[in-house]
């Protein structure tokens, strides 16, 4: 396989930044999954959708909307009504997905080039991403597991809650450099660390 | 304006694109009853109070909705589904009057 190049080299510069004498409060990463995919099933499929999930991925996804999880190699959310992001750290999800979730249960909609997956963490997480989006923050809101679609400065973006304290960000490959960017300059105030 | 998306929860209406009048019913795409493609095309209620709109959640789940505005006081007083099949997927159905 041909090695990924992330969009954010020319601004990832590791170390800590920002107002960090007093302690550094945000923790800035790219999580880079080998695989990201979108499924999504047609109207009354949804179960047998959630079942292959599970499957593939073996991740047994909560009810409600939005529900989601994550072992910390694979993560699983909901992000509209029937349709699902799942993302893994190694290549091969797509294909995985491709020979379970047949063209009678729904589609299979392979993202891994197409999204970039930032993580933020830290006490001041939720602070810094309230700048960006209009939606609330505060864990019984945004259970771990979670996720969110919703948009920054007309951009979409997918949010999934990872930790009390951390949020991994799923936003258009192309638009990456500059959300990264803006994210840098909104965790300033507090101190930041990029890993 | 806050719309409660019934998959979202509440959002700003900025994540939203006005999709244009619920009351309109489309004809029969191979009518010919130029009166009722008239009446499709032009024809408002343009009414002074709750009015039947659909939304499409564009900045979010991207689902389209039924929503019931005012058009004087901008009151959302019901959202739904527009189309059936995910009701299911609803988890805001207590706070669809927002
Ligand atoms: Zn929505």
């Amino acid at each position: 396989m041909v090695e990924r190049q992330s969009p954010l080299e020319p601004e990832f510069h590791v170390g800590s930044h920002g107002n960090f004498e007093h302690g550094v409060e945000i923790i800035l990463t790219e999580t880079r999954p080998g695989s990201i995919v979108q499924l999504a099933a047609w109207p009354g499929e949804e179960k047998k959708l959630i079942a292959a999930i599970r499957t593939v991925a073996g991740l047994a996804l909560p009810d409600g909307a939005g529900g989601g999880l994550s072992d910390g190699v694979k993560s699983v959310f909901g992000f509209a009504p029937g349709k699902f992001t799942v993302a893994d750290e190694v290549e091969g999800l797509a294909a995985a997905f491709a020979k379970v979730v047949t063209p009678i249960i729904g589609t299979v909609t392979d993202l891994s080039h197409g999204r970039t997956a930032i993580r933020i963490a830290g006490p001041k997480a939720e602070w810094v991403l309230a700048k960006f989006f209009a939606i609330d923050f505060a864990l019984p809101a945004f259970p771990i597991g979670a996720g969110r679609s919703t948009t920054h400065h007309d951009v979409f973006a997918q949010i999934q809650r990872t930790g009390a304290d951390q949020f991994d960000i799923y936003v258009f490959r192309s638009f990456a450099r500059s959300f990264w960017k803006a994210l840098c300059h909104a965790s300033e105030e507090v101190g930041y660390e990029v890993q | 304006m806050l719309i409660t998306c019934p998959y979202c929860g509440p959002r700003d209406v900025i994540e939203f694109t006005y999709q244009g009048d619920g009351n309109r019913e489309r004809p029969d795409p191979a009518s010919q009853n130029f009166e009722a493609w008239n009446a499709y095309v032009y024809d408002r209620l343009n009414p002074a109070g709750d009015h039947n709109e659909i939304w499409q959640h564009s900045g979010g789940c991207r689902t389209h909705l039924r929503v019931v505005r005012n058009t004087l006081t901008h009151e959302i007083s019901s959202v739904a589904f527009a189309h059936g099949g995910h009701g299911s997927a609803a988890r805001r159905k207590a706070e669809d009057k927002s």
